[in-house]
Formats: structure tokens, C-alpha cells, sequence
């Protein structure tokens, strides 16, 4: 959160400077104070001071520093997550990876990723936030809290990005297995060049180059990768697992666990539950490793 | 030979005599019958013992956890093996340890403090004792076999509801099991402070110590009963897939959230209040003044644990609640520091006003102070809901919340543990090695989790088994991972010096910190029998005020100072003022507690293996046991109906109703029960409140057999009370209450006719769940009040129970209040849904 890229993540690091400012001051003072009466050892005091002490120092000045920090918290929190937004993503929370889905005015759904969120810079964007399974947790921390995407709750937060650059998030709500391996990355853009990735996106994936990549498109096919996955532009328009129309695009896999090239394609196919345990997809190392070799160069294709 | 002379011996031949039949009274049994021992000062250092045991096998697998995290990408343990992990080391810190270890320190210096020979109800303590130690042992042990929860200490469903396996059921029988096991020893130490405190120690005199087991007893009744019913619920679930947390059938995993918090919150004070009082035992003594501020450290004590049960929905600001929730909530923790503040300036005060002796206790009491103090600053950070929004569930909550428990709790216990070594084992421990325990624990601390403020701050997320490389996150890390090895060495440097022999090494003198309290009246080293003779009290430090008070209550010139019988008694006094009321007689060794904890510690382990049947015989023989057990030495009718205890003061040696422990007992303990029933009700209208569109109609329930079971529980309990006060006694006191239980077993079957014959299956809807579950808690609640009146029907015909003697039926009249009122409230709760709009 000290990268502070967005106006929550900015406030909330404002707020936390002169928090940290008055607890040090508070702590020296109170350790002191034992520490004097430990080590220094004072001359007697009366117990009249020694309630004085208590009346002022444990009851009328915390009560004054609290009322003010109760006060600034509460206005705080009354401005945050509040803006009008521009427009609404969709991001369902599934064991252990992130649906995204980018909607139109009217809810429905015009593009689909996973694992990444692009969004243009000094816009102000609404996070639908749901889960599929289990409870997830939503957490950028350079651009704001955290939400968690609990059953049967629809959660709303808002992302107010003011800097490019690309910023790490993770599940941030112990999910199963591996709840560790769950991360994603927002790549905050400018105006222009957003509207050229979301364009990008929006289109069918590019047909296969090449004769690897054509012999790994149908294997792809072939073994049935298409019940789970979705390659828009061909037969393939499973649900259950992201969509991989473009996932050449993106910069890792596996939900930020591998690298994005050929030999991480390959070694995730063949053991995804070694990769990353407890994974809903299943390891496919009893097909001939010539066969993955040819899906990975496909995977490597889609621009 | 002088005539005074010969008098005088003859007063000391007395003394040696009553010496000698007290110490008959109180001496443990040697050889393989000493575990049949229930005295409070073997019982509770065995708790204490076990709980420390404990502590160190839940930091050896923290130890685990940060070699697991030293560096990136890490394979020294699985995901699998790192999540039983994290989720056991939280659950045997909290569970095993930090709740345990208080009343463990409780149950071994309270007595004394209050100049008792023993708490009311010994063979409670030591039911409780053996149930903790089963049911310790099967929790902590699941890891070993690979099959402990994996899913945190906080058990979130729907993660925890869909788990195969019998991590979650472990989690839920052990752990529900041990909280039983808690509130029967809060009951034990509320009953202690309030009955059992010596002549002239007035409700404004008792030790501060004594005052917090007061707010803490009260606050696990209040606390720990909602999660009981919570895991109920949630086993339920589990074993029969009743959806209470089910949102595809009406349930809400939000539901358990607010339910665990609403104990978790609490539990947080719970641990921390009691180490606040082991600092008001030891400040003062080494400031050399009473303690400043008595009065503010009592409020302030109630105030937080008043406080601390509206604070819960801190730790759900990232769910997604409304903002206005999360501002009273915010607000709520926020105000929590005052209390807490006041607290520490009293101390602070206090050492200022005297003339302060560095002694290894202030040491650590120094080191608890200097972290604590810091922990409550970030605390106050995460009260506030943006910040904790960012910081919620990173590494910043572990080092906040390790700087409180550790700091505030494990500084503490070591403080007292140090100051109160005299007193358990008659030998001090050593200055030297304890002050390398100290820097190696303090330093190791400070360099373990200061660092993970940052890393939180960074962007780690607590719970995960490892992290990528090149985050930043490395250095933090190790940093820690090194800090964690110190704490280990300091930590077991203090093992040593705590278990290593000492055989033939003097013991410490007489009240070694010149203390002024009366626990410290104890011989070095101490004797079975607590106190010699028990004093009569002027001030809140006795031994201050009267420097000659340990010659004479050595020199039995107090009250009680014989025991006539060579039975164990102690005396009760009145809740006030403490005016002598009983000399009551309390039990003896018996093997009863540990065979009783074995059969419900089997009951509850054999159903984490889906063995009903079984978990039905052993818990039906767990409950013959305490029958018997209540049948042979509860409340017996004594001998003589007075005693003389000194002073010409003759006290009653029976007593029944208000006056007794036993009522004040089973009062208590009731609280508890409908704590954890009201739970339930709120469930209920939480359920009706979030299914708006639920169709009621299919929860109709004929009238007349709820009905009846209402009239019919009501009924008996007003029976019980017209008895009572009438009086009854042989058999045809024993045909009427045969009779009353034989009217309430019907009216606990016809309870449970409604929803059989409306055909409510309880698998189809929460509420319909909840139908179920709120009429079965009440008709098991009137089926085991028909137990109680047939225990006392058999009592009085075999003249154990009659109109003189008749504590039997006071209790359980208290008791079928408490179940006729729940029967009542289901009726009407659920009765009614349908028919209300």
C-alpha cells in the first residue's frame, strides 16, 4: 500500500502517516513512564498524583485523542467508495483463480479474461464482486482495501487507479489448498492504449500459425479442453475454467503461479495438481507428452 | 510445673493433634491413586503443566511454519501440510492454552488468595481437567496422523461445510467438548470468589485478581455458549446436512461468522483480563504500595468486558456489511483503548507512588508493558474500518495480534510464573538464567514480528504456505524466521529451569516478594491443607496490615483451624460482606471425575468418526457415572447441624437454596445454557430476516402438541417449586416426584410430535433446521430434567433427601426454570412464524 496508486489506497496511506506519528509519541511515553519509575527510581509519589495520572493520562486525554480519531475514521469512511463509476467489471472469485468480466451499461457481458484486470487510468471503475464456491477475498493494495466475495452476497467495490503500472492482488481470505497460489495483476493504462487491449480482447482468438500450433489446436479439440475452456472463434465454449481466447496475452498463468511460456504451458498441463494442489483442473500427464508439447505451442499462439 | 505451663502444653498438644486430622483431611494419595486427587492446588498444576505442554507443541509447529516461509518458494512442507498447521497453532494457542492456562492459574492460587482450602466443587475441576486433557490430546494429536482441520481457527464455512475428511469434525467435537470443560470451570471460580471468601474480605476488599476471574468467569458464560450452539449448528450440517449455512436452501455462511466472532471477540479479552490481574498482583508487591486506582481497575475491567461483546464485526469489515454497521463496530473498538488505558496508568501510578524493587517478575512485567502497549496502538489502527480494509487478513494483523497476546499474555504468564514458583513449588527460580530467558524472549519477539508490520503493509496475506520471489517479501521473512529460533531458545532455556530437579536445594523463605496478599500466607513448602487456620480480613493487603498474621494463622488462632471428622471442609460466606455462613464439607479423591471425562471424552471422539451408536452408549455411561457420582458424596447430610469454627462463631453445616454453592452453581451454569439456546433464537430470526420470500406455510405446526409439551414442562417446573416449599421426603415424596417425571418425559416426547407429523424435513430449509433444532434443545433440556427428579425421587426414599435436607430440590428447581422457559419460547418462537405476518 506505500505505492499508493489509487485515491482509497492514497487516502487510507494519508491517514496512516500521522497515526503512526502519534502512536510512537504515546508509546515512548507510556514505556518511559514505567521505565522511570523502574530504573531512574523517583522519590515517592502521592497517591493524589498517581490518580491525577490515571484521570488525565488513562481517562481525559485518550478520550479526547480517540473522539478525534473516531471522528476522522468515520469521515473517512463516509467518503471512500462512494464515487459514481464509469463502468462495471465483473470478478467472480473461483477455487483458485479470477473470472473477469468486463459489462455493458446494461449488465451483460461483452468481454471475458482471467487472472488479469486492465483499467484505464483516472477512471473510476465499480467491482461487482461474487464468488463461486467458497468465501475469496478481493485485495490490490496499491489501489485499495480489500472486499471478500461471499455465497449468496453480490459486494461492490470501487477502484479509482491515478498512476500506470501494473500492481499485484491476492486472495486475501484463506480459500482452500491453494489459497497462496490465488494472485492476479491490474494493469492500469492510459485512456488510449486501454481502449486498444479492450478491443483487442473483445475479438476471436487468431487462428492457429504454424503446423505445431494447427496439430495442437486439434488435440486441444480433440481431448474434450473445450467442455471446460473457452476459446472464442472455435468449437471450444466450456465455462467452468477461464477463457483462453487470449491467453498469450497475459503475463503468467495458473492464476500468477508460472510463468507465460511454451515450457510452463507443458509442465501445468501435465501436473497441474503438482503446480499448484488441490487445482479443480486435472493433471492430463497420462497423455503422450508429444501431445502437451503440441497444445502448448497452440496455448503460445493465442495472441 | 506451673499451671500455666501445663495449660499452655496442653494447647500445644491440641494444635498438634488438629494439626495432624487436618493434614489427614488434606493429603493427596500416594502411589497410582494420587491421580484420583481433586484438590485444587494438584488439579490446577497439572492444568497448568498440560497447558504449557501445550503451548510449546503449538510453537514447535510454528517453528515449522516460519522455516517453511524463511524463503520463497519453499517445499519443506506441502500446502496441505502447512494449512493443518497454521490452523492447529492458532487453535491450540487459543484453545489449549491461553483460556486454560487461566483458569489452570486460577484454580491453584484463588483459593488461597481468598483463604479457602479449596474451590466449592473439586471434582468439577478435576472432570474439567481430564476432559481438557482428552480432549486436548485428540485435537492437538490429529496433526500427527495427518488429518487436523486445514481450514483456520475460525472454520469459515462454505470452505469448511463442503471439507471431506474429519479435520472439521475434529475441530467442532474436540473443541466443543473443551469449551464445556471451560465453563465448568468458570462456574467453579465465579462460585469460589463470591462463597468462599474469608471473614471481613467485603465485596471492596477482595484482591484484584479476584475481580478479574469475576469479569472473565462472566464473560466465558457469556461467550462461549454462542459458539456451542454455533457448533451445534454447524455439525449438524455436517453429519446431516441441515443447511444452516447452506445459501442454496435459506442458510448464510455470514451467519456463522457473526456467531464465531461474537465468541471470538470476547475471547480476545478473556485472555487478555487475566493477565492485567497477574500484573495487579505483582505490581504493587514490588511498588511496595496498595495498588493506585482500585476502583478505576475494577470499572475499567467490567467496562471492557462489556465492551468487548460489541465490537465483533471488527473482524468482518471486509465482508461487504453495511457502512453503518461497520461504523458502530468501528467506533465500539475504537472506545475499547479507554478502559484498557486506564488499566495501565493505574499500574504506571501505582509504580510511580512507590519505591519500585527490580525483581525478575518486573522485569517481564516491564517487557509485557513495552509490547502490550504497542500492540493496543495498532490496535486502534485496525479498529478504524479503511485502514483495516487494506491491512485486514496480512501479515500486519499477525504481528498486532502477537503483540498483543504475547506481549499483553505471554509476558504475563511468564511474570507470573516467575512470581508465583515459590508459591507452587515452595523453591524460587533462578535470577540469572531468568533474565537471559527474558532478553532472548524479548529481543526474539521484537525481531519476529515488528518486521511483519511491514510485510502486511507490503501486501502479504496471512495463510499462505508460501509466497512468489521478487515481491520484496524475502528479507522481511527471514528476518523473522531468524527472530522465531531466539523466542524458541529463550523459551526453552525457561523449560529448563522450570522442570529441572531441585531436589535438596533450599526452599525460599516465608511470603518471598514481601507480599501483601494472602496466598502468600502459604508455607515454603506449602501443605495440602492451603491455610492453617483461615483469618479474618481488615483490608485489601492483610499481610501488609498486619505483620503478625502469619504467626497467628500458623498458630491456628484463627477460624477452622481442626478438621474433627478428617474430612475436607471450607468455609462459605456470605456474597458481601462475607459473614461466615457454612462450614462446608467438600469431597475428596475420587476416580469418578476421570472415568466420567474418559466416557464423554469418548462420546465425543468416536462421533467425529460417524460411530453414533457408540457415542450414544458412551455418552448415556458417562452420564450413569456422574449420577453416581452425585449420588455418593454431593451435599451428604452431615452428622452435626452446627459447627463451632473458632470464636465461639457455630455455623450451620448444611445448608440449601441462595445460601448454598450448590444453587449458586447451578444458577450459574444455567446462565450458560441459555446463552447458547438464545443463540439459537437469534439464528432463527436471522433466518426469517434474510429469507423474506421463504414460503412459512410449509412450517405450520399443529397446535396441540407443542402445546402440550409447553403446559407440560411449565406445568412440572411449578410442581417443583410447590414441593419444595412444602417439603417431601419418603416414599410417597418420592411417588410425587416420580409422578412429575413421568408428566415431564411426556411432555419432552410431544414436543417433538409437531414437526414429525407436519412432516418438516429439516434437510429442505435453514429454518425448517431450525424448526428442529430449537424444539429438540428444549425437549433434551426437559428429558434431562426427568432424570434430575428421578434422581431425587430415588434420594428421597432412601432418606437422602427429606424437609430439612433438600438441596437437591432447590437446584433442580432452579434448573427447571431455566427449561421450562426455553421449552416455552421455542413453542411460541416457532409456533407462531406462519401465523405471524
Amino acid at each position: 500500500m506505500f505505492e499508493a496508486a489509487g485515491v482509497e489506497a492514497s487516502k487510507v496511506l494519508g491517514l496512516f502517516w500521522p497515526l503512526l506519528a502519534g502512536a510512537a509519541v504515546i508509546w515512548l511515553l507510556v514505556v518511559g513512564g514505567t521505565f522511570y519509575a523502574m530504573r531512574i527510581r523517583p522519590e515517592r509519589h502521592s497517591e493524589r498524583f498517581g490518580r491525577r495520572l490515571i484521570l488525565i493520562g488513562g481517562v481525559i486525554a485518550p478520550t479526547l485523542i480517540l473522539a478525534g480519531i473516531a471522528v476522522a475514521s468515520l469521515r473517512l469512511m463516509a467518503d471512500l467508495r462512494t464515487a459514481p463509476a464509469d463502468f462495471t467489471i465483473r470478478v467472480t472469485g473461483e477455487q483458485f483463480w479470477w473470472r473477469v468480466q468486463y459489462l455493458d451499461g446494461q449488465g451483460r457481458v461483452t468481454m471475458e479474461t482471467a487472472n488479469e484486470i486492465a483499467l484505464p487510468n483516472g477512471s473510476a471503475v465499480e467491482l461487482e464482486l461474487r464468488t463461486r464456491d467458497v468465501i475469496h477475498s478481493f485485495w490490490v493494495p496499491a489501489l485499495a482495501g480489500k472486499l471478500d466475495m461471499v455465497p449468496g452476497m453480490v459486494n461492490r467495490l470501487l477502484l479509482e487507479p491515478r498512476r500506470t503500472g501494473t500492481y499485484r492482488g491476492q486472495c486475501a481470505e484463506f480459500c482452500g489448498e491453494s489459497h497462496a497460489l490465488m494472485a492476479f495483476r491490474v494493469r492500469v493504462m492510459e485512456p488510449a492504449e486501454y481502449r486498444i487491449w479492450l478491443e483487442h480482447q473483445r475479438t476471436d482468438a487468431p487462428p492457429p500459425a504454424g503446423e505445431p500450433a494447427r496439430r495442437g489446436h486439434d488435440r486441444f479439440l480433440g481431448y474434450g479442453c473445450g467442455a471446460c475452456h473457452s476459446v472464442r472463434g472455435t468449437p471450444a465454449t466450456g465455462g467452468v475454467g477461464p477463457d483462453l481466447t487470449h491467453l498469450a496475452s497475459r503475463a503468467r498463468i495458473g492464476a500468477e503461479t508460472l510463468r507465460n511460456d511454451h515450457r510452463s504451458l507443458a509442465r501445468w498441463l501435465e501436473s497441474t495438481d503438482v503446480v499448484k494442489p488441490g487445482v479443480r483442473m486435472p493433471a492430463f500427464g497420462m497423455l503422450p507428452a508429444e501431445d502437451l508439447e503440441l497444445i502448448a505451442s497452440y496455448l503460445e499462439g493465442l495472441e | 510445673m506451673t499451671r500455666d505451663a501445663a495449660a499452655a502444653s496442653d494447647r500445644d498438644a491440641e494444635r498438634r493433634a488438629s494439626a495432624e486430622r487436618l493434614l489427614d483431611a488434606w493429603r493427596a494419595p500416594s502411589g497410582w491413586r494420587y491421580w484420583s486427587e481433586v484438590n485444587n492446588t494438584e488439579v490446577g498444576v497439572w492444568y497448568a503443566a498440560t497447558a504449557f505442554a501445550f503451548m510449546l507443541y503449538a510453537g514447535v509447529l510454528a517453528l515449522i511454519m516460519r522455516t517453511q516461509l524463511a524463503v520463497p518458494e519453499n517445499d519443506l512442507v506441502s500446502a496441505n501440510t502447512y494449512n493443518q498447521l497454521y490452523t492447529m497453532h492458532g487453535t491450540i494457542m487459543m484453545f489449549l492454552f491461553a483460556v486454560p492456562i487461566f483458569e489452570a492459574l486460577s484454580i491453584i492460587v484463588l483459593p488461597n488468595m481468598l483463604g479457602a482450602r479449596d474451590l466449592p466443587f473439586p471434582r468439577l475441576s478435576a472432570y474439567g481437567y481430564w476432559c481438557f486433557l482428552i480432549g486436548g490430546t485428540f485435537v492437538a494429536g490429529s496433526i500427527l496422523f495427518g488429518i487436523a482441520p486445514t481450514a483456520g481457527w475460525f472454520m469459515y464455512p462454505p470452505l469448511t461445510t463442503q471439507q471431506e475428511g474429519v479435520g472439521a469434525d475434529v475441530w467442532l467435537l474436540g473443541l466443543g467438548f473443551i469449551e464445556i470443560a471451560s465453563i465448568a470451570a468458570s462456574v467453579e471460580l465465579i462460585t469460589g470468589v463470591l462463597k468462599c471468601r474469608p471473614p471481613g474480605m467485603g465485596i471492596d476488599r477482595i484482591p484484584l485478581y479476584a475481580w478479574y476471574v469475576l469479569v472473565v468467569g462472566a464473560m466465558i458464560l457469556f461467550a462461549f455458549p454462542p459458539l456451542i450452539a454455533g457448533d451445534l449448528m454447524f455439525e449438524m450440517e455436517r453429519a446431516f446436512d441441515w443447511p444452516f449455512f447452506d445459501v442454496a436452501r435459506g442458510g448464510d455462511p455470514v451467519l456463522w461468522q457473526h456467531i464465531f466472532w461474537i465468541f471470538g471477540h470476547p475471547e480476545v479479552y478473556i485472555i487478555f483480563l487475566p493477565t492485567i490481574a497477574i500484573l495487579a498482583m505483582i505490581v504493587p508487591t514490588f511498588a511496595r504500595v496498595p495498588v493506585v486506582g482500585y476502583t478505576w481497575i475494577v470499572l475499567s475491567a467490567a467496562g471492557t468486558g462489556f465492551l468487548s461483546f460489541a465490537l465483533w464485526v471488527h473482524h468482518m469489515y471486509a465482508v461487504g456489511l453495511p457502512k453503518i454497521s461497520q461504523g458502530f463496530a468501528s467506533t465500539a473498538s475504537i472506545a475499547v483503548a479507554l478502559p484498557t488505558g486506564i488499566q495501565i496508568f493505574a499500574f504506571v501510578a501505582t509504580l510511580l507512588a512507590g519505591n519500585v524493587i527490580v525483581r525478575l517478575p518486573m522485569l517481564f512485567v516491564f517487557g509485557c508493558i513495552a509490547i502490550f502497549v504497542a500492540g493496543g496502538l495498532t490496535g486502534v489502527m485496525v479498529a478504524i474500518a479503511p485502514f483495516d480494509w487494506q491491512v485486514h487478513d496480512s501479515y500486519f494483523v499477525v504481528a498486532h495480534l502477537h503483540y498483543t497476546l504475547i506481549g499483553g499474555m505471554g509476558f504475563s504468564v511468564l511474570a507470573g510464573v516467575y512470581y508465583f514458583f515459590p508459591y507452587f513449588s515452595g523453591r524460587m527460580l533462578d535470577e540469572r538464567i531468568g533474565r537471559w530467558v527474558f532478553w532472548l524472549i524479548f529481543v526474539g519477539f521484537n525481531v519476529t514480528f515488528l518486521p511483519m508490520h511491514y510485510t502486511g503493509m507490503l501486501g502479504m496475506p496471512r495463510r499462505v504456505f508460501t509466497y512468489e520471489a521478487g515481491l520484496g517479501w524475502e528479507t522481511l521473512n527471514l528476518i523473522s524466521t531468524a527472530g522465531v529460533y531466539v523466542i524458541a531458545l529463550g523459551l526453552a532455556l525457561f523449560a529448563f529451569d522450570v522442570f529441572r530437579p531441585r531436589r535438596g536445594r533450599p526452599y525460599a523463605d516465608r511470603n518471598p516478594w514481601n507480599a501483601g496478599t494472602l496466598e502468600w500466607l502459604i508455607e515454603m513448602p506449602g501443605q495440602p491443607w492451603g491455610v492453617r487456620s483461615i483469618p479474618r480480613v481488615e483490608g485489601r493487603y492483610p499481610l501488609w496490615e498486619d505483620p503478625e498474621l502469619i504467626a497467628k494463622v500458623d498458630a491456628a488462632e484463627y477460624y477452622m483451624p481442626d478438621a474433627p471428622e478428617r474430612t475436607r471442609e471450607t468455609l462459605i460466606t456470605s456474597v458481601m460482606e462475607a459473614e461466615p455462613m457454612q462450614c462446608m464439607r467438600v469431597s475428596g479423591p475420587s476416580f469418578l471425575p476421570l472415568i466420567a471425562a474418559a466416557f464423554t471424552g469418548t462420546s465425543f471422539i468416536v462421533a467425529t468418526f460417524h460411530l453414533y451408536t457408540w457415542a450414544v452408549i458412551t455418552g448415556a455411561l458417562a452420564i450413569a457415572v456422574i449420577l453416581y457420582w452425585l449420588w455418593r458424596d454431593t451435599a451428604p447430610i452431615p452428622r452435626h447441624d452446627e459447627r463451632d469454627i473458632g470464636f465461639g462463631v457455630r455455623v450451620p453445616t448444611y445448608v440449601s437454596g441462595p445460601r448454598s454453592c450448590g444453587w449458586w452453581g447451578m444458577f450459574i451454569t444455567m446462565l450458560a445454557d441459555v446463552t447458547a439456546y438464545l443463540t439459537l433464537v437469534f439464528s432463527f430470526y436471522y433466518y426469517v430476516a434474510i429469507n423474506p420470500s421463504a414460503d412459512r406455510s410449509a412450517l405450520t405446526l399443529p397446535f396441540l402438541w407443542p402445546f402440550a409439551g409447553l403446559l407440560l414442562s411449565v406445568a412440572v417446573a411449578g410442581a417443583v417449586l410447590m414441593l419444595r416449599r412444602r417439603g417431601v421426603s419418603g416414599p410417597r415424596g418420592a411417588g410425587l416426584l416420580t409422578l412429575l417425571a413421568l408428566l415431564g418425559a411426556v411432555g419432552a416426547a410431544v414436543l417433538m410430535v409437531g414437526p414429525a407429523e407436519a412432516a418438516i424435513a429439516p434437510t429442505s430449509h435453514a429454518l425448517a433446521a431450525m424448526v428442529w433444532i430449537l424444539l429438540g434443545w428444549s425437549a433434551a433440556h426437559v428429558g434431562l430434567g426427568v432424570l434430575m427428579l428421578l434422581f431425587c425421587a430415588v434420594a428421597a426414599v432412601t432418606g437422602r433427601l427429606d424437609e430439612k435436607h433438600d438441596i437437591h430440590l432447590w437446584n433442580i428447581e432452579v434448573y427447571w426454570y431455566f427449561a421450562a422457559f426455553m421449552a416455552t419460547l421455542s413453542v411460541l418462537v416457532v409456533w407462531s412464524l406462519p401465523v405471524v405476518p
